[in-house]
């Protein structure tokens, strides 16, 4: 704690499982943050979460280990993952879920040990959980932890403010530029910034499980400021959701993992298509699999947990049992449930190295806004860990860097895209720094960030229409089933509403070079590989083992493969 | 069939300026739509300004004032609006933000003056477990009378833990006003978790804070039973809480 009292404090964009995770790890080791959010912590996507959390502790007898859970993640990623990462991830994964325990989370336990479910993509029971609600009792253990800090003055909360830009000086990011959502004052915060916004639900507007809060507007900013995104045409369709108003109800993978059922009726009778194609664990096959098969079929398709136990439903399901009551006033336990796929998870995002550091130095990105663990297709279970992991990851980066800058070593090692050529920031930045504990990063970015606050326009009442298309374009080109001519149409509308651009906020501009760099993501991956199904390009090709590099240059969308070290 | 509505809206543009009423119409052929589809629709014309977002009574941020009761307007259906007009109101025990939007952050507030957090000694859930098993007595009997009360905290926790801190409970608690003691089931909730999870040596201070800003002020109306969106089971809770805090049965 002794070389904390000149440390700039950490701006963490984001107040989700992430964010807090973040908070807690800088404030253990005595350094402040900022936990900066448009609501607070209770109203986070993070709380949606509910099958449970990914990890080897081996308490079910089935000789589980670390090294098949890393397995499991890569194969269900179709390799897309940095396996550096995933190894990391699955490596912490037991002791985070203690570490959880002994913050008071509830987890379902059996003569005292933790029960663990199956969960789809893994053979062994992996998945610690809180009957179906695991993102809501974490996020309330996490919010508790963190309140500690807060009083001790280590977390200070930056609740009803926007993230609007970052503050950039020859690639460093010096701090973000952020709106009091009630007061419209705007505010420079000096500082690393760890972004933990959540994913880009939001550019789906009504067709996701997420949160409306969730817009994907901050990856959308940091975009047009030069930051490298990854993998942006990998979406998540989890295949067993409802339509309630607004947004797309998820019918948790819990309900699978304790024996449901997916079936159609064929001829008048029951057919469990999973279980006929892919055998008796057909239902938990990996989530790209089944939407797959489920948008390849004309039937509707139901979800049969006629089948399971009443000790399954009062211990384990409760919640889950309630809830499909309440929206769709039916007995799961005594009528199929129809379902379709709905969009779930980004598995690409802000592109980061082990570290979570992204192309900018002092810029950190964890969550799902990162492309980190999860590849082509993420494992349920795996979003959880990977946000808390990669909070903790990303505050440790911090920690390093600033050490790092205060002994004039120049540490902050950034990852390239390959089009890129930004040497010159980083040379500059190892010798700029000689001071402690990163006050010369202070000075320096009070002084520069003085002359840059700027205005910044949100999305404005009469472009909802402009962004209503935008949302159905994207929505029709990244569907499940996917092909040339349906991406370029969704391309052509997007640039047709870009077109007039004059006339456009910076919020929705930035989205719409977003929803471009998504779509030509999309369009170059002439392959099929885990969520991403090209129809004309149905075989997964050695040569796109690689993940998809966005970048705003000039004015333009580029999009490049960059090969990690496999 | 189509569903037509008069959504009556108190505005207030600012934090001091003068509030006044004005009424938008509504219709839609969704069965299933709330007073929070109406709200996300109406947004698209007028800047009204109001929270929301998960739309499945999961997050509590659209917490307001429907047709005079204390709701979550994600979790209130239009057609269960007997009235062709719906008046929306903000909470009112909140300072007013705009619109429908309130500044709820007293509640947070409370809890960080209430110390709400678990001491945990950084050592392992083992150890955790043994220093509780001291309590209940050595042998075979003891683990089983351990497990049994582990498996019920566990119940306990996992029930306090949905509460969404949306402020409904506190909206139509005839005790609670913000500023005074009493806390409300909003407090009760996140105390009754550590409540049931809290080492021996924060057990004393918890139980004084609970007796003061809770056990002392609630005046068992129980109206929060009646308007909690996340169906906790209030009397659950408290009598576990009572039972520890005020009359000292911990376990």
């Amino acid at each position: 704690m002794s070389d904390s009292g000149n440390a700039p404090a950490t701006n963490i964009i984001g107040a989700g499982l992430t964010g807090l995770s973040a908070a807690l790890t800088l404030a253990g080791q005595g350094r402040k943050s900022r936990l900066i959010s448009v609501q607070s912590s209770e109203r986070a996507q993070s709380n949606l979460a509910e099958g449970g959390i990914n990890a080897a502790l081996n308490v079910s007898g089935e000789m589980d280990s670390v090294e098949e859970h890393f397995a499991d993640t890569m194969r269900a990623g179709c390799y897309l993952a940095d396996p550096i990462m995933v190894r990391q991830l699955t490596k912490a994964a037991p002791q985070i879920v203690q570490k959880l325990q002994r913050l008071g989370v509830p987890f379902a336990k059996e003569d005292g040990r933790i029960l663990q479910r199956y969960f789809g993509g893994q053979k062994k029971k992996r998945t610690a959980f809180v009957k179906s609600s695991t993102g809501k009792a974490l996020m309330a253990a996490m919010i508790d932890a963190v309140r500690q800090y807060e009083v001790a003055g280590l977390v200070e909360r930056y609740s009803h403010h926007c993230f609007e830009r970052l503050f950039i000086h020859e690639d460093r990011c010096l701090g973000a530029q952020c709106r009091d959502a009630y007061t419209e004052e705007r505010k420079a915060f000096p500082g690393p910034v760890i972004v933990a916004a959540g994913g880009m639900n939001g550019m789906f507007f009504g067709h996701t499980t997420g949160t409306t809060a969730n817009t994907g507007s901050v990856t959308a900013n940091l975009f047009e400021q030069g930051v490298v995104l990854s993998n942006l045409e990998f979406i998540q369709y989890h295949p067993t959701t409802v339509s309630i108003p607004g947004k797309r109800l998820l019918i948790s993978e819990a309900a699978r993992g304790e024996g449901g059922r997916l079936m159609i009726m064929r001829d008048g009778r029951p057919c469990y298509f999973m279980e006929e194609k892919y055998g008796p664990d057909g239902n938990r096959m990996p989530r790209d699999v089944i939407s797959r098969e489920m948008a390849l079929l004309s039937e509707d398709v139901f979800l049969d947990l006629r089948g399971l136990s009443q000790a399954i439903w009062e211990r384990r399901l409760p919640d889950l049992r309630d809830e499909i009551q309440h929206y769709l006033g039916m007995d799961p336990a005594k009528e199929p449930v129809p379902v379709a796929p709905g969009i779930h998870y980004c598995m690409g995002g802000i592109r980061v190295d082990e570290g979570h550091r992204t192309n900018r130095s002092f810029l950190y990105a964890a969550g799902e806004c990162a492309c980190a663990y999860h590849g082509a297709n993420r494992l349920g279970g795996n979003s959880l860990l990977g946000a808390i992991f990669g909070g903790r990851c990303a505050a440790e980066s911090v920690m390093k860097d600033l050490a790092g800058a205060s002994k004039g070593n120049g540490n902050a090692r950034r990852i390239e895209a390959s089009n890129s050529n930004e040497n010159a920031g980083k040379t500059r930045f190892a010798q700029a720094s000689d001071d402690e504990n990163g006050m010369e990063f202070l000075n320096g970015a009070e002084e520069i960030m003085s002359l840059q606050i700027a205005a910044y326009s949100s999305l404005s009442c009469d472009e909802q229409s402009i962004e209503k298309k935008m949302e159905e374009a994207l929505f029709s080109g990244l569907s499940i089933l996917r092909n040339e001519e349906r991406l370029t149409q969704a391309h052509q509308t997007i640039l047709q509403l870009y077109n007039r651009k004059e006339t456009l906020s910076d919020e929705l501009r930035a989205r719409l070079h977003l929803a471009e760099a998504m779509l030509l993501s999309a369009l170059e991956r002439k392959e099929s590989r885990g969520a991403h199904t090209r129809m004309d390009y149905p075989e997964t090709k050695d040569a796109f083992r690689a993940q998809t590099c966005a970048k705003w240059e000039a004015g333009r969308v580029g999009i490049t493969f960059e090969k990690r070290a496999l | 069939m189509i569903i037509r509505k008069e959504l009556i809206i108190r505005r207030q543009q600012k934090k001091d300026a003068a509030p006044y009423w004005e009424s938008f119409s509504f219709e839609t052929e969704e069965v299933g739509a709330t007073v929070a589809t109406a709200l996300t629709e109406l947004v698209r014309e007028h800047s009204i300004g109001w929270e929301c977002s998960c739309l499945q009574k999961k997050c509590g941020a659209c917490a307001m004032v429907i047709n005079g009761v204390s709701r979550l307007a994600c979790d209130t259906k239009l057609v269960d609006c007997k009235t062709d007009a719906i008046r929306l109101e903000p909470l009112k025990k909140f300072p007013v933000v705009r619109d429908l939007i309130v500044d709820r952050s007293a509640m947070m507030e409370r809890l960080k003056e209430l110390s709400v957090w678990l001491e945990t000694d950084g050592g392992s859930s083992e150890k955790l477990v043994e220093r509780k098993s001291e309590d209940v007595g050595e042998g075979k009997a003891g683990r089983l009378r351990l497990r049994k009360e582990s498996e019920s905290a566990d119940e306990i926790a996992y029930e306090a833990s949905k509460c969404l801190q949306c402020g409904l409970c506190l909206e139509i608690c005839p005790n609670f006003a913000v500023g005074a003691a009493f806390s409300g089931m909003a407090a009760m909730s996140p105390m009754t978790r550590l409540i049931v999870s809290a080492p021996k040596e924060q057990r004393k201070q918890l139980a004084r804070d609970y007796e003061k800003s809770v056990y002392a002020g609630c005046g068992k109306s129980l109206a929060c039973r009646e308007v909690c969106p996340a169906g906790i089971n209030i009397d659950r809770l408290m009598s576990r809480s009572n039972a520890a805090a005020i009359w000292g049965r911990w376990n």
